[in-house]
């Protein structure tokens, strides 16, 4: 990304894009990568309410994904949810797996 | 209006990912929580944070996290900043250059920024009686800076201000009531909510911007990093903080007090000191006189607050 001249700034440096936080991928954080087995989940919606990063991806009133983009990989899904439905596996390893 | 995880689940995150807080932040789940409230209610938000971790994190230059209008001011003065937007937007409707859309102001503020340097502006705000919501995110400590004491640090705890050694056992004095002093300040609403109790939470917060007048919620926010415990344990900290008592769910309606949730079983506090890193020294039995006084002090304040909520 690059960055704006002083010249360019908006007055008061306000920021004009709303959550253009997006575009930086926090996902590369992760040294544990939570993996959610569809069978066994219920769609209860904690792991959405207790995720810190907005990660786990929803469409209409159902659990679809995880966004691996932005999780950070703190884990709270996997030890709140009720099902236990949310494994954590090690990044390198599912990065491994995922080469195959 | 009982708000519904699988209505609220299909709205958009006033925070957007990508923000830059710690893995298994608190602060970010109350933050979602508290937006998903009010825009589940069909108001829009202005919010603003003084300095602290919500503010570093959600705003690095040229980036921001937030979906709503948001500005950051200083520790001390942004509960002022925020109520004199307020006024300004009154201001306007009353001269008719904007429709009042029914706008909701909303301050998420650190504990520090509550407890210590902003408690003079916020309790202008409150004699004032302008119409803003202050969210405390309360860590316990100056998390953003690393770890200091400050006046909501409970007895005991760990901090690099408060280091323990053979002459200082971590802290030596108990935290402040800020709920209770707001109350005297004579506060329509004021609250204590915990992040694992959402649909508390949530309730309290309909209350709390459906007043006419200022409200403060002050929701404890467990630090992994500060408060030393592994980073996927924050939610069941939060559960534990409210099942021992050391953070009572109640809230103050014009003077009247009401306890929202009780603990099932209340359990002794060394379950809460043991759980955490920054009470690790409690253990020992040098310092068994700590953890004591500690159980002391939630049973008195358990047994006050139930008198006062009779």
């Amino acid at each position: 990304m690059r960055l704006k001249s002083w010249k360019e700034l908006e007055t008061g440096v306000v920021i004009l894009e709303p959550g253009n936080s997006v575009l930086y991928r926090t996902g590369t954080w992760r040294t544990f990568r939570p993996i959610i087995d569809m069978e066994k989940c219920t769609h209860c919606m904690f792991c959405w309410l207790y995720c810190p990063d907005g990660s786990i991806l929803v469409k209409d009133s159902k659990v679809i994904g995880i966004d691996y983009e932005h999780c950070k990989g703190c884990g709270i899904c996997a030890r709140e949810c009720p099902k236990k439905a949310v494994t954590m596996v090690e990044e390198v390893k599912a990065r491994m797996e995922e080469a195959k | 209006m009982a708000i519904k995880l699988k209505e609220i689940c299909n709205q958009e995150d006033k925070i957007a990912p990508g923000h830059r807080a710690c893995h298994g932040c608190p602060e970010t789940i109350i933050v979602r929580q508290v937006l998903h409230t009010i825009t589940a209610m069909g108001k829009p938000v202005i919010a603003a944070s003084p300095t602290g971790c919500l503010e570093v994190c959600t705003s690095p230059y040229p980036q921001t996290a937030w979906r709503v209008p948001w500005i950051h001011n200083a520790f001390e003065n942004v509960s002022s900043t925020l109520a004199a937007a307020w006024s300004t937007y009154k201001h306007f409707v009353k001269l008719g250059k904007i429709e009042d859309r029914d706008v909701k102001f909303v301050v998420f503020g650190g504990d520090g920024a509550t407890y210590d340097i902003g408690l003079q502006f916020i309790s202008g705000v409150i004699e004032r009686g302008q119409h803003i919501l202050y969210v405390c995110l309360n860590n316990e400590a100056y998390m953003n800076t690393g770890t200091q004491r400050s006046g909501a640090t409970p007895l005991g705890a760990w901090t690099t201000t408060t280091p323990v050694g053979k002459v200082v056992p971590g802290k030596t004095e108990h935290r402040k009531d800020i709920v209770g002093m707001f109350v005297a300040n004579g506060i329509p609403y004021a609250a204590q909510a915990a992040p694992h109790a959402w649909r508390d939470l949530m309730t309290k917060v309909q209350k709390a911007v459906s007043i006419e007048g200022p409200s403060y919620i002050d929701v404890i926010a467990p630090c992994p990093r500060g408060w030393r415990f592994p980073i996927d344990q924050t939610i069941y900290m939060s559960r534990l903080a409210v099942d021992t008592c050391m953070w009572p769910l109640y809230e103050v309606e014009n003077g009247k007090y009401r306890i929202t949730t009780r603990p099932l079983e209340k359990k002794p506090v060394i379950e809460y000191l043991k759980a955490q890193g920054r009470f690790g020294h409690l253990l020992l039995p040098e310092n068994k006189h700590i953890a004591d006084e500690l159980q002391r002090k939630v049973d008195q304040d358990w047994e006050e607050l139930q008198k006062r909520a009779r």
